[in-house]
């Protein structure tokens, strides 16, 4: 405030129209470089729609062909309805995955969370001290041990041993609502306590509502997690029936083994993509508070 | 409704602590004054089950998905394991095996390591580089933002399949850009001395995104007034960037560079699409990385024992890693705590 002050003081008109011109070239000086940044994320997206729409053999030519002709819109009906890429049936499979892990994180996640930030009990230092320290374990120490224990169950070939472990907390949500919480005037739970107000009543009529934000971005993250999720269905499911989109997309390609179809391909791709990119215009807004509130707090 | 109900909360109890709270509510029995000591320890009782009664789904996962997991993998490392047999104790052979016997176990150490020593340090650039330009205050920044956004949300199978395309040696788009400005074509993903590169590129596209908005969101939090201060005194952009920003973005690295190195030693998705699982993953056994080897062993040929010694390895080279760097950070990451107050 005061620096502006100082800076207009001392300016003359002559150095004020300088300044215009300086901020106006710095402006398109901007532009350009995100424009050619932009460009370089966005050219793969473009050439994946270019390519879902030509013909076979003018994927791969010299020079590139940027206008398919004729516009093959068929390549999508023809990947979509393909035995090997049901798309129904995968998205399906998808949504079930989704839905249930997602509403598993945040409704174990929550109640969990209160507990270690609303509660007092003996121990709670020590057991949240072991949450943090789960936090770095990599999934891939525990994954041998896990897969023989639900294999023991009979579980392998089904999607409870991707889901059934979210309805129990994750170590990385927890912490989020936790820190949360804390940031929820302590006043207005001992206020409701005085009143006599459990604690279930607590959590569900007034930490829940106060805590929307943080709620539909561990919703959101854990969505698009299991969504994009390839490593745990590659190892737990092996009926094509029950395969996720990624999955199948995964063994779409290897069908073709060495002549891959790729304008097919890319459609079935696309319609992989699509669902995800139509989420994140709708949500953008808790995307990207969501990456920066999990950022910060972890750092 | 509920704003209301906690409006009159709030005037009805305006400044009153928990341990207040909590000792009205529950009913006392004998004096107020001095501490009785049975109704106390009860109380207490009380409240503790009643967290654990919260906390009892966390409690079963810590247990039953994470510390039995966690010793079974410390036993299951020890032994020789089908699965259709039960556990074979062997000793330390698994551990003598990745050392001297299994050369796919040297090839893997060193692609990962390639790959993290390139990809990490460029993923760090490339993110903080993306999120200067995103801090920048021109309009329509929100357009900007999507776009660089974007990729990271494709899931990896499909981004690996565009790449695949785009990275076609002979007539990838990538090549034919590169012809145009006079350039050699490489063999990219086809080529054991290129795959590794072609690798990176394509994670380059889809995993900074998350790394480009948490520097964006450190950047934000540089006070203003800090970087008006230095142009002032007559700081030119770099030596604003280089001794204003710079140091007060540290703990964004450190943090990025901890998620960046525990991402890149397990890089899968993109390697199994592009380079298969069976026979050699990429020219050579050049896309050959250490989560594939351990993947490979467990799910393909059953040697869960062989595999959980591969994953324990990895897991303590993660922890000495991330300790070493947690070690250093007292050098160069810099912590307002303390400094301000």
């Amino acid at each position: 405030m005061d620096h502006s002050l100082a800076r207009q003081s001392v300016a003359t008109p002559r150095r004020r129209t300088m300044a215009r011109l300086r901020r106006i070239m710095g402006a398109s000086v901007s532009h350009a470089l995100l424009i050619i940044v932009g460009v370089i994320f966005v050219v793969p997206f473009i050439w994946l729609v270019i390519t879902s729409l030509k013909v076979k053999n003018q994927i791969f030519t010299d020079p590139l062909i940027w206008i398919p002709d004729p516009v093959m819109w068929e390549n999508y009906a023809r990947a979509l309805t393909s035995p090997g890429f049901n798309y129904p049936v995968l998205l399906g499979n998808t949504l079930f995955y989704a839905v249930l892990s997602t509403a598993g994180t945040v409704i174990s996640c929550t109640i969990v969370a209160y507990a270690f930030g609303r509660m007092e009990f003996r121990g709670r230092d020590l057991l949240f001290s072991i949450t943090l320290a789960t936090m770095m374990l990599p999934g891939i120490v525990t994954l041998i041990p896990t897969y023989v224990l639900f294999r023991t169950m009979g579980l392998i070939g089904s999607y409870a041993p991707l889901i059934v472990p979210l309805w129990f907390g994750t170590a990385f949500n927890i912490f989020l609502l936790r820190q949360f919480m804390m940031t929820i005037p302590l006043d207005l739970t001992d206020a409701a306590r005085v009143d006599g107000a459990s604690d279930a009543v607590i959590l569900w009529r007034i930490m829940v509502p106060l805590m929307k934000p943080a709620l539909m971005v561990v919703a959101l993250f854990q969505f698009l997690w299991s969504w994009n999720d390839f490593m745990g269905p590659l190892i737990y499911l092996s009926d094509s029936a029950q395969f996720p989109l990624v999955l199948g997309l995964y063994t779409f390609r290897g069908r073709f083994g060495g002549s891959v179809e790729w304008n097919l391909m890319m459609a079935a791709s696309m319609a992989v993509i699509a669902p995800i990119i139509v989420l994140f215009f709708v949500a953008q807004r808790y995307f990207v508070e969501g990456v920066t509130l999990t950022g910060l707090k972890g750092a | 409704m509920v704003t209301g109900v906690v409006e009159t909360y709030w005037h009805l109890a305006p400044d009153r602590h928990a341990e207040d709270v909590m000792s009205n509510a529950v009913p006392s029995s004998g004096s107020q004054a001095g501490p009785s000591r049975r109704p106390v320890l009860s109380r207490q009782l009380r409240q503790d089950l009643r967290a654990y009664l919260f906390l009892s789904p966390w409690l079963v996962s810590l247990l039953v998905f994470t510390a039995y997991p966690m010793l079974a993998s410390f036993y299951f490392a020890l032994t020789r394991y089908n699965i259709l047999n039960p556990p074979e104790f062997v000793g330390l052979a698994n551990f003598d095996e990745m050392l001297r016997g299994d050369p796919l176990f040297w090839i893997a150490v060193y692609n990962t390591i390639y790959y993290t020593l390139i990809s990490v340090p460029l993923g760090l650039a490339v993110s903080l580089g993306l999120a200067i330009l995103l801090n920048f205050s021109v309009r329509g920044i929100g357009i900007y933002r999507t776009i660089f956004y974007l990729p990271s949300l494709v899931p990896v199978v499909a981004s690996t399949l565009i790449w695949l395309v785009l990275l076609n040696p002979r007539l990838g788009l990538v090549n034919a850009g590169l012809e145009a400005i006079g350039l050699p074509r490489p063999g990219w993903l086809q080529s054991a001395d290129w795959s590794k590169p072609g690798l990176i590129l394509m994670s380059l596209w889809t995993g900074v995104g998350g790394a480009m908005l948490i520097f964006l969101a450190g950047l934000q939090d540089v006070p203003q007034s800090l970087v008006d201060a230095a142009m002032i005194d007559g700081a030119n952009g770099w030596e604003r960037f280089r001794h204003i920003t710079l140091p007060l973005i540290t703990p964004t690295i450190f943090f990025n560079l901890i998620m960046g190195i525990i991402g890149s030693f397990q890089v899968f998705g993109q390697v199994l699409v592009s380079g298969g699982s069976g026979g050699q993953v990429g020219p050579l056994n050049s896309l050959l990385m250490y989560l594939v080897l351990i993947y490979r062993n467990a799910f393909r040929f059953f040697n869960m024992g062989y595999a959980s010694a591969l994953a324990l390895v990895l897991f303590l080279v993660l922890v000495l890693l991330t300790l070493l760097v947690v070690r250093t950070s007292n050098y160069w990451v810099y912590y307002e705590v303390g400094a301000r107050k």
